[in-house]
């Protein structure tokens, strides 16, 4: 007899989104969370980062106060209020998430769990913090685990908590360090490293690949750079971290750029160097299920091929991102539940975001992408500085770029860099999702004055119609 | 800018056409008013005329590109000192290149493959109807001189289903480029909304047979094509369907299908009337020859004008009396027929019927009618008299309520009032009615007015 519907290891965004949503479905569903519910992104991740990288921007806004008609005399900030602000943010969206398990009927199972063969699925055992360990028998199994900061010891690139951070610790610091190395240009580097050189961190940033923000276009990576060492950021592309020696208070990081060995000194590193999935401990290997460098192996609806075992989000690979978990841990739910709104995951439509200043956002193909998948494209770009709204907001960096497809009219990609694109970059991803042209979003009306203004001009450039440039 | 010239919607129906030649080619100076292409519909071939002066910068569409959308771009004129060379063909509104249509490898998608053995994903709704549909691509206004035909019926036209296609916009513009018929798509997407991996997904061949021949709206027709093993391909020579032939299919289809028809027949004797036409015709001044057949469409005008009751159609929403004798007249030319209408012929004289009908039935075998030319009848002859056929029964051209088929003017022996057998020149004609609006006793009477209009040709000068 099974004691629920499904059962969901991980209380993220990917968690207890599809634990809701089983809960819509009629299933009697419960959650496991060895520590708090809502998982990395709540509590450590997405939402405490948008808070501090908010703090960085009324910082920012305040010390250009003057550029507003505004006279602030004495600027500072205080940085346990900053740190304190962002985990106060962080502990009502997880009171949030207990009160939506609560009004779901969901149970909340508070443990550490393990899986050992079960019939019809895995049999999930929890082991709760006084070390007691109890069996659960559900019909479907979700593991909803997450991932981690990626770390490689022999390079010495191996967080110590104190001088070698990891975005955990980056989030809640002690000091503000003088000098930052922030390993990793990523999102989450390029985040950490906005955020430390707007409270006056002296910020360097090293990256393997030849350019920052390696995901994103040629173009906008570009245009980022420019703007990050225009407020001050260092960065070394095409760089090797070869070594970090500690010493008591800094770190020396050995970097070889082009050949040449160059030495950097810094109070604080922040590891950025990418994700690895949380298989460990959970009895995989015994079940069978098969994982790919850190990753386990599912298909579009999240099934590991392990009768009534399932995973989605980060555990399963990139993008790793909460809204990618989410969307998948729904799938994988109504996959299980015959609901005829089912359809498989589509990586193609995942927007990306980093809230950065400026911020920076994308949804499919790259320009040089699209031509290497071997597209005609008609290429369409529309600076800030030509919106009415980003004027006054004192925004007027930034760019939006659409690329369609020649001979369709499809909008294969969307990039965009400056003043609240993260924001933006969805009606894109609707425009994606419902096959529109670019004939329907010519036809589309976006509201004046808007920074929304840019995406229509972007897309009249692609086809030479813009009108304000 | 260069300016668009679009597909013109040569009638109200009109949704597609055959380029059929181009009068114009790229250097080519135009202005307004000038015949620049030959577009083949349905029924005819239409003169297009350019409405902007400019140069012919791009032809688009090649000549015989036949399922050219309407309101699809088909040339570039560049204006006064514009660079032909430099414009560029805009991406949207492709026209329907059916014959360049390549096939594209298919491209590899994992996720739908996995979805096929998940269980109970299927049964997705059935498809909705579209509130918009196949509007893309549209440019607003043509830039082409379209004279829209004129619809003096408000009727609704026969055929024209409500089972609109619920497809996205990249799905259309995809099956487009590549010729391939939505209707024979599955839509895979949200309330069985066909979207691009369905289309991707089909191949174009298959969708053009099944859609080669006409079918009737309720779907009764099965598909029509000769069985190999009977008929060898050798053994015949296959001709395309143009336009007229497909419409002539289509609508002779409809209508004997959906219209109960029903014939009635009477003979007339025609002494009179040829007596009259000889005097007329002698009176007459240099250049006017009244045939019979225009004698026969006064006296049809003027019998609807007596019997108004028959000049009528059916509509769901009521039968349409119609107040004025619009008289269509078959018309056989090369590759089909056409019904050219003699508008108000119970007020035209018979010189003004002869020389419109002599205008309209040359240019009709060269062509060139106007949709509202042929259309708008109220009522149909039909006339095979001249290859001595005594008697026939023809098919309703809808929406009119009946049409006449009169056969060959020839003597007979008759019996007249006092028992004598007698010669007379005597013809018969059917009367075909659509018994949705006409019962047997108005058709009688309708006869017998037109019988005595013959018989008494003066009394149309009543």
């Amino acid at each position: 007899m099974a004691d629920y519907d499904l059962i969901v290891i991980g209380s993220g965004p990917g968690g207890y989104v599809a634990a809701i949503r089983a809960a819509q479905l009629g299933m009697k569903t419960a959650i496991v969370e060895r520590d708090s519910l809502g998982g990395i992104c709540l509590n450590w991740g997405c939402i405490p980062t948008k808070a501090l990288l908010r703090s960085a921007e009324v910082l920012h806004l305040a010390k250009n106060a003057k550029d507003f008609g505004l006279k602030i005399d004495k600027i500072d900030f205080d940085l346990d209020a900053v740190v304190k602000r962002s985990r106060n943010v962080a502990k009502q969206l997880s009171t949030g998430v207990t009160h939506l398990m609560k009004k779901n009927k969901i149970d909340v199972i508070m443990g550490e769990a393990s899986l050992k063969k079960g019939k019809p699925a895995p049999t999930v055992v929890v082991k709760d913090k006084d070390g007691k360990s109890k069996d659960y028998q559900a019909k479907h199994v979700m593991l909803a685990t997450g991932a981690r900061a990626r770390s490689i010891p022999q390079a010495g690139l191996e967080p110590d908590g104190k001088l070698i951070w990891t975005y955990r610790e980056a989030m809640v610091p002690d000091v503000t360090p003088k000098k930052l190395l922030v390993i990793g240009s990523g999102a989450i580097g390029i985040e950490f490293a906005s955020f430390y050189n707007e409270l006056g961190s002296d910020v360097t940033v090293v990256e393997a690949l030849d350019r920052i923000l390696p995901v994103e276009d040629e173009e906008i990576s570009t245009m980022a750079r420019k703007q990050f060492e225009k407020q001050g950021l260092k960065f070394h592309t095409g760089a090797q971290v070869k070594s970090l020696k500690k010493a008591k208070d800094s770190v020396t990081a050995e970097v070889s750029v082009g050949g040449k060995t160059e030495s950097i000194e810094a109070d604080r590193v922040i590891l950025a160097i990418g994700i690895v999935g949380n298989v460990e401990n959970l009895g995989l290997e015994e079940l069978g299920v098969k994982i790919e460098k850190t990753h386990v192996v599912v298909d579009g609806f999240g099934r590991t091929g392990v009768p009534g075992l399932y995973a989605i989000g980060d555990l399963t690979g990139p993008p790793w991102l909460a809204h990618k978990a989410s969307h998948e841990g729904v799938i994988c739910v109504e996959g299980i539940a015959g609901a005829n709104t089912a359809h498989p995951f589509d990586a193609s439509n995942v927007p990306g975001c980093t809230y950065s200043h400026p911020q920076v956002a994308s949804v499919g193909l790259t320009e040089a992408k699209a031509k290497q998948a071997g597209h005609k494209v008609k290429v369409g770009k529309f600076p800030f500085i030509g919106n009415g709204k980003a004027i006054a907001l004192g925004a007027g960096d930034g760019m939006i770029k659409t690329i369609f497809d020649e001979k369709t009219g499809e909008l294969l990609g969307a990039h965009m860099i400056g003043a609240e694109v993260t924001e933006l970059i969805q009606g894109y991803v609707i425009a994606r999702e419902g096959e529109l042209t670019e004939a329907e979003l010519m036809h589309t009306i976006f509201p004046h004055p808007t920074l929304s203004e840019m995406m229509h001009e972007s897309v009249l450039a692609a086809y030479g119609k813009v009108l304000h440039m | 800018m260069a300016i668009n010239i679009t597909m013109p919607a040569l009638s109200p129906t009109m949704e597609e056409g055959t380029l059929a030649k181009w009068l114009v080619k790229p250097g080519d100076t135009v202005s307004s008013g000038d015949v620049i292409a030959e577009i083949e519909t349905d029924k005819a071939t239409m003169e297009v005329e350019a409405v902007d002066e400019g140069t012919v910068a791009k032809i688009l569409v090649e000549a015989g590109t036949e399922g050219v959308k309407v309101n699809s771009v088909i040339a570039l004129l560049a204006e006064e000192g514009e660079d032909a060379d430099n414009l560029e063909a805009p991406a949207s509104a492709p026209p329907a290149e059916s014959k360049s249509a390549e096939p594209e490898a298919e491209e590899a998608d994992t996720a739908p493959e996995k979805a096929t053995d998940v269980k109970d994903t299927k049964g997705a709704p059935p498809p909705e109807p579209d509130a918009k549909n196949g509007t893309g691509g549209s440019f607003g206004g043509s830039h082409v001189a379209t004279e829209l035909a004129s619809t003096p019926m408000k009727l609704a036209p026969v055929g024209s289903g409500s089972d609109r296609i619920k497809a996205s916009p990249l799905a259309r513009r995809i099956a487009a480029i590549r010729g391939i018929e939505l209707s024979t798509i599955k839509g895979s997407g949200p309330h069985g909304r066909i979207v691009r991996k369905d289309v991707e997904g089909a191949k174009p061949g298959q969708a053009k047979a099944a859609t080669g021949a006409p079918v009737a709206p309720d779907g009764l027709i099965l598909p029509q094509v000769l069985d190999d093993r009977v008929y060898a391909p050798d053994s015949y020579e296959l001709k395309p369907l143009d336009g007229m032939r497909k419409t002539v299919a289509k609508r002779l289809t409809t209508s004997f299908m959906q219209v109960p028809h029903f014939p009635l027949n009477v003979d007339i004797k025609l002494d009179k009337l040829l007596a009259a036409r000889s005097g007329i015709n002698e009176a007459a001044p240099e250049g006017v020859k009244i045939s019979v057949n225009d004698m026969l469409i006064k006296a049809s005008a003027m019998a609807l004008m007596a019997e108004p009751e028959c000049n009528a159609s059916y509509t769901d929403n009521g039968i349409a009396y119609h107040k004025s004798a619009h008289v269509s007249v078959a018309v056989a030319i090369e590759g089909g027929l056409i019904t050219p209408v003699i508008f108000d012929a119970q007020s035209k004289g018979l010189a003004t019927i002869s020389e419109e009908m002599k205008d309209l039935a040359t240019r009709a075998r060269d062509r060139k009618l106007k949709p509202q030319e042929y259309t708008g009848g109220t009522f149909s002859i039909s006339n095979l008299g001249m290859f001595g056929i005594k008697s026939f029964a023809s098919i309703i051209n809808q929406p009119e309520g009946m049409i006449l088929s009169v056969g060959a003017g020839e003597k007979r022996a008759v019996v007249n009032a006092k028992g004598d057998i007698v010669a007379a020149t005597v013809m018969t004609v059917t009367l075909t009615c659509d018994h949705r609006v006409i019962g047997g006793a108005e058709g009688a009477r309708w006869l017998q007015a037109f019988k005595r209009y013959v018989e008494s040709p003066e009394s149309m000068l009543l």
